[in-house]
């Protein structure tokens, strides 16, 4: 008797997809994300710590006094508008 | 207190333009190609035919090296908004924060989500799945580009918002009035079919460039007709949505439009300036000297595009100064003395408001709020000296936008050559075309940057139309740090840009593997 052997379908899988896909990949997409890892931790462990600070959460300490600083800004700035 | 200068303004929004305009150098090819490259692969998915895999292959792999240099640029500007525009932040509240919200949420999470199955999933999953994965990645990607722009169209139209004196926010009463404004919905299919007419220009010149090398000769022609299809049919669209623009821009910001045709006294059935040279030493809007060198005007067509009507009038930069014209709803438009009354009334009143709540005077804070309100529209004019501070810089926004024009009907006639020789299977032949084709890649970035110039430049000196000047906006930093940061941006840029070219520019001489 023939016994016809068939292949179950192969159910998707995210994990396996991007197991599959990062282990496989390429030198221009290990190149490209070496990129974009760099980008990323010189835009959020440099740029956005030391040199973009949020200006009104280094003046003021809740909603409140920044609502007040900002007032006193938008009132002031007619007296000194360059 | 800090002391504010023209120097601290100047440099905060030149930061802000440069990485605006770095941000813009990937952002169109994303949107072009990738409808392209979904397209190329629906032809693949329909016929079978394993070229079009092949093509839409190569293509995806250029997509992907500008997406992954160009991806979070954006974010570059978001830091801006809080460290150099922190009066501004926190003014437009909700307004702005809605919108980034949404397309960081929505948006970026289908295009993440779907661009790793559009890489990873070639083998893995079925031709459709597949397909319908890239499609969802390029609607991401689109999606984006809506909700930044109505962000975007409310500083140019500020709509749906009430001012809380309360908080010093404006909040959103209106999303729909925000989120469906006209602006925005204008803008979003003029900013998103510049993309794509971008990345036609890319696909045609770089096939042009494979025949140029007698190189994947059939995979360049397959390309080459299908990008001059593709962005013959988006520059005839972006001259529509472009006039959809100027009637918006005459609609909302007459003093834009103004500016853009060199326009100072207003006039009935007013003509369009085709080419023009404008006398640099015109410095003044009142002084008498005239504008123009030297002009080719085509008749009435101004009033057309603005109002819809061969005789309509179009008040130029001096009327707009001087008031007193007829606006459309047949109101008299007031004179910039008149919206500076109003604005300083309304910031007279803001400041009396505070100190009414302060001491516990609550009649009197109700008044004062009633003032605010009622003056609220032009509340950005008190910050204003003269009529001279409402008038943006006339030759950059004059230039930007006729030549952004003249290079937008040059890619019509280009496109519809080069598909006539596609057609009639010349273009292998055409070097000369092919030159053109190639270094007319340049031209379609040069044009997507002009018209953020027209836009941005144009709303000067707003950050919100009438409402919110830059200098009432920016934050009370040194001079020193906004340099610092601009030249440490500067830096970053140019190296991300080297890195996409180069990489880029390797990846094109390699070719498709056909």
């Amino acid at each position: 008797m023939d016994t016809k052997l068939t292949q179950p379908a192969k159910k998707f899988n995210w994990f396996s997809l991007f197991w599959e896909g990062v282990t496989h990949m390429s030198i221009l997409g290990k190149t490209l994300w070496i990129v974009v890892i760099i980008k990323l931790m010189v835009m959020f462990g440099i740029l956005k710590p030391f040199f973009f600070p949020d200006f009104l959460n280094s003046k003021c300490q809740n909603d409140k006094d920044k609502a007040a600083y900002v007032i006193e800004q938008l009132i002031d700035r007619t007296n000194h508008t360059p | 207190m800090e002391i504010l200068n023209a120097s601290l303004v100047n440099w905060s929004r030149a930061q802000f333009a440069m990485t605006a305009a770095y941000h813009w150098l990937f952002v169109p090819l994303t949107l072009g190609l990738g409808v392209m490259m979904a397209i190329m692969e629906t032809n693949y998915v329909r016929t079978g035919d394993e070229k079009w895999r092949k093509t839409a292959k190569f293509w995806q792999t250029i997509f992907g090296i500008n997406f992954a240099i160009g991806v979070a640029t954006g974010i570059i500007l978001e830091f801006q908004f809080g460290t150099n525009w922190s009066n501004y932040s926190w003014f437009v509240g909700d307004i702005f924060g809605a919108p980034l919200a949404i397309e960081a949420i929505v948006a970026f999470f289908l295009e993440a989500t779907f661009i790793s199955i559009m890489f990873f999933g070639w083998n893995r999953v079925s031709k459709k799945a597949h397909l319908t994965a890239t499609w969802l990645t390029i609607l991401g990607a689109t999606l984006s580009a809506y909700w930044i722009l109505v962000a975007n169209a409310w500083m140019q139209y500020p709509v749906g918002m009430n001012f809380n004196p309360d908080t010093v926010r404006n909040e959103m009463t209106d999303f729909w009035a925000v989120a469906l404004s006209p602006v925005a919905v204008n803008k979003f299919f003029h900013a998103v079919l510049s993309g794509w007419g971008l990345g036609a220009s890319f696909v045609v010149g770089v096939g042009s460039w494979y025949l140029l090398k007698k190189r994947h000769v059939d995979f360049a022609l397959k390309s080459i007709k299908m990008g001059a299809a593709f962005g013959f049919i988006s520059f005839i669209l972006l001259a529509v949505t472009g006039d959809g623009s100027a009637y918006q821009v005459a609609q909302k910001q007459p003093m834009k439009l103004a500016s853009m045709e060199g326009l100072y006294k207003g006039k009935t059935g007013a003509g369009m300036v085709a080419f023009g040279i404008l006398n640099p030493n015109k410095q003044a809007y009142n002084d008498s000297i005239d504008p123009y060198y030297f002009k080719i005007e085509l008749p009435k067509l101004l009033s057309l595009l603005g109002y819809r009507d061969i005789n309509a009038f179009v008040p130029g930069i001096n009327d707009i100064v001087d008031g007193g014209y007829t606006l459309p709803d047949g109101e008299k438009a007031l004179s910039f003395d008149e919206k500076k009354e109003h604005g300083q009334l309304a910031i007279q009143a803001l400041a009396n408001y505070r100190k009414a709540k302060q001491e516990g005077r609550d009649a009197d804070a109700a008044e004062y709020k009633n003032t605010l309100q009622e003056n609220y529209a032009y509340f950005g004019y008190g910050y204003l000296k003269t009529g001279q501070d409402s008038i943006p810089h006339v030759p950059l926004t004059f230039y930007s936008f006729h030549l952004m024009v003249i290079i937008g009907f040059y890619f019509i006639l280009m496109f519809a050559i080069v598909w006539y020789f596609g057609h009639k299977k010349k273009m292998e032949s055409a070097k000369w075309l092919q030159y053109i084709a190639l270094w007319s890649i340049p031209l379609a970035y040069l044009a997507g940057q002009l018209g953020w110039i027209v836009a941005e430049v144009g709303r000067q000196p707003w950050t919100i139309q009438d409402v919110l000047p830059v200098q009432a906006a920016v934050s009370g930093l040194s001079t020193g740090n906004v340099i610092t940061t601009f030249i440490l941006f500067a830096t970053l840029f140019t190296l991300l840009l080297v890195a996409e070219v180069t990489i880029m520019v390797k990846q094109i001489k390699k070719g498709p593997e056909i």
